[in-house]
């Protein structure tokens, strides 16, 4: 059978968010294919998380609970996907594009002797199954085909909605065999524990460019964000200067967002930052040069001093958030 | 120590992309290039580990015969000779990872830094499915490195936070944003770079069937978005998000 293969991901003993756009891709994939969508859950203590993903329109969860998977290594996980996608006959591996499957996926395509897609954004069937994915960070979109039986994708959860809750799907346990590896070993993971949501998974990205002059000002940045619960981006010429640290970096060699409320803040908008921000809902802009690019992207704009509008606003929002 | 490191040419990610009017690529001709920024950051990565640790770094490239540039900008940087396995066809993650395989296979290093994705491409697969035909170890994301005893510690970039990870050499590393800041090269080293050895192949040399796995069958822009309304103050904005984009 055709089936599709969802490896779902957990933290803190609970499903993460990103498996469930994930989980609909592989329905509408296996509406295409005749086959049913099975859940891969690999961890240690992982019966919750199981119980969890069961609810949301799946054929059956298949658990494994080893120490060997306590901490995610791509070294074990790997040869476990790749001993389920075999056991249940599937022709179509999926996972979140998230860091974890984006490492792991390409080990498990490789051994699967499968043609991978990386961030799929749409799947569909035009003589053939097809995917639609993104380049150049977003500035192209192209149709792919994938010519090997099995094929493996990394979805992009962000164009994906939650599937509904139904009837709880079978759990059975997993047991992939595996010896922990001799080459690789997990050190540790150090959770970020920000009140701040992650930028990639925000509702709402404040983020502020060059103009801003030092990195002192960005202060005013983290203000409005807080004042709206978003996360806090910078352009790289910001990141560049030291203004912002690399890891609030938003562009083509940084972070792709698309929150649903984007302010871009003394940044001019080059190409290289619109490559990151685009796919934003609603794009506010606020910069004292009328004619910066910026602007040709913005739903909003207001041309004026950043140092003066953005503490201003930020007042005004607190009596309305 | 052996390090390999490898440079992908790709066009100027500062430069707008163009699609073909029959849909079927993006216009090159007119368009700068130059080394794929994520590979910078390898190839300086593997200088550091040189210096460090010395031995010799081999650059390799897959693609056209004009990434030769690519190859003596990363000679010009550092790195102490070139291979180029020359193919004009589009590679796929897959048939990359292949070619790149035997040249491990042929030179044997005790690492290879490459860049976690190509900014063209935008796959980030070829480290790990390297590191998968080889049945190597791998740290991708990596924003630190450090080398001792025959293992690499590698600091990694992952959701929500960081991560540390152990792999065993030889060992596949993909480098991140941080990872370290890539030196321009010198006068004098683009003076040397044209003297350092430069090998070309072809995959057949190598014994590999480039065939692709995937194929890409249409290019489309996005749909662009439209410049939206300037407003006049404050008031005006909120008003906006709240009443008509409905964000607040």
């Amino acid at each position: 059978m055709a089936n599709v293969l969802v490896v779902a991901e957990h933290l803190d003993g609970k499903l993460r968010k990103v498996t469930l756009p994930t989980i609909t891709f592989a329905q509408q994939t296996a509406a295409l294919t005749g086959g049913e969508v099975h859940v891969l859950v690999l961890g240690n203590g992982t019966d919750a998380v199981a119980a969890e993903v069961a609810k949301y329109g799946v054929s059956k969860v298949h658990f494994a609970n080893s120490p060997v998977f306590e901490n995610y290594l791509a070294e074990t996980y790997a040869p476990a996907i790749v001993k389920a996608a075999q056991a249940i006959g599937a022709t179509v591996v999926a996972a979140p594009s998230s860091t974890t499957g984006k490492d792991v996926l390409p080990r498990v395509a490789a051994k699967l002797d499968a043609g991978m897609v990386s961030d799929a954004i749409a799947v569909f069937d035009d003589g053939g199954i097809k995917f639609r994915r993104p380049l150049w960070a977003g500035n192209v979109l192209t149709t792919v085909e994938v010519v090997t039986p099995v094929k493996v994708i990394t979805v992009r959860t962000t164009d994906f909605e939650a599937p509904a809750e139904g009837d709880a799907a079978a759990v059975e346990a997993f047991d992939a065999g595996l010896a922990a590896p001799d080459n690789a070993e997990f050190v540790s993971f150090d959770q970020v524990k920000s009140e701040r949501p992650e930028l990639t998974d925000a509702a709402v990205v404040v983020a502020g460019g060059r103009g801003l002059k030092s990195g002192e000002n960005f202060q005013m940045i983290m203000n409005l964000a807080d004042t709206l619960g978003g996360a806090v981006g910078a352009s790289r010429a910001a990141v560049d200067s030291g203004y912002a640290p690399n890891d609030w970096q938003i562009g083509q060699t940084g972070k792709v967002v698309a929150p649903d409320l984007y302010f871009a803040v003394a940044i001019s908008g080059a190409i290289q930052h619109l490559a990151g921000m685009k796919g934003s809902k609603t794009i506010v802009a606020i910069n004292k040069d009328a004619d910066a690019p910026i602007f040709q992207v913005a739903d909003f704009g207001l041309v004026g001093d950043a140092f003066e509008i953005v503490p201003a606003l930020t007042e005004k929002l607190k009596g309305i958030v | 120590m052996k390090i390999l490191t490898t440079v992908k040419r790709v066009t100027d990610p500062d430069m707008k992309v163009k699609i073909k009017p029959d849909q079927s690529g993006v216009v090159t001709d007119g368009v700068e290039y130059k080394m794929n920024s994520f590979d910078e950051y390898g190839v300086e990565e593997a200088i550091k580990l040189k210096e460090a640790h010395g031995g010799e770094i081999v650059v390799v490239s897959v693609g056209p015969s004009s990434a030769t540039k690519e190859i003596r900008t990363a000679m010009a940087m550092g790195a102490d000779r070139g291979i180029l396995v020359e193919t004009d066809a589009e590679l796929d993650s897959d048939a990359v990872a292949r070619v790149l395989a035997e040249v491990v296979r042929r030179e044997s290093p005790d690492i290879i830094v490459m860049g976690k994705q190509a900014v063209d491409s935008d796959r980030n697969q070829t480290g790990q499915i390297l590191a998968s035909y080889l049945d190597y170890p791998q740290a991708t994301f990596a924003y630190s490195l450090e080398v001792a005893d025959g293992w690499a510690t590698v600091g990694r970039e992952v959701d929500g936070g960081t991560a540390t990870k152990r792999v065993k050499l030889p060992a596949i590393i993909t480098a991140d944003l941080r990872l370290n800041e890539p030196r321009y090269a010198s006068l004098p080293g683009i003076m040397k770079a044209k003297r350092k050895p430069l090998e070309t192949l072809s995959p057949s040399d190598l014994g590999v069937d480039i065939a692709n796995k995937v194929n890409v069958l249409l290019f489309e822009a996005p749909e662009e978005r439209e410049a939206g309304e300037i407003v006049e103050d404050i008031d005006t904005l909120i008003d906006r998000l709240k009443n008509k984009a409905k964000v607040l």
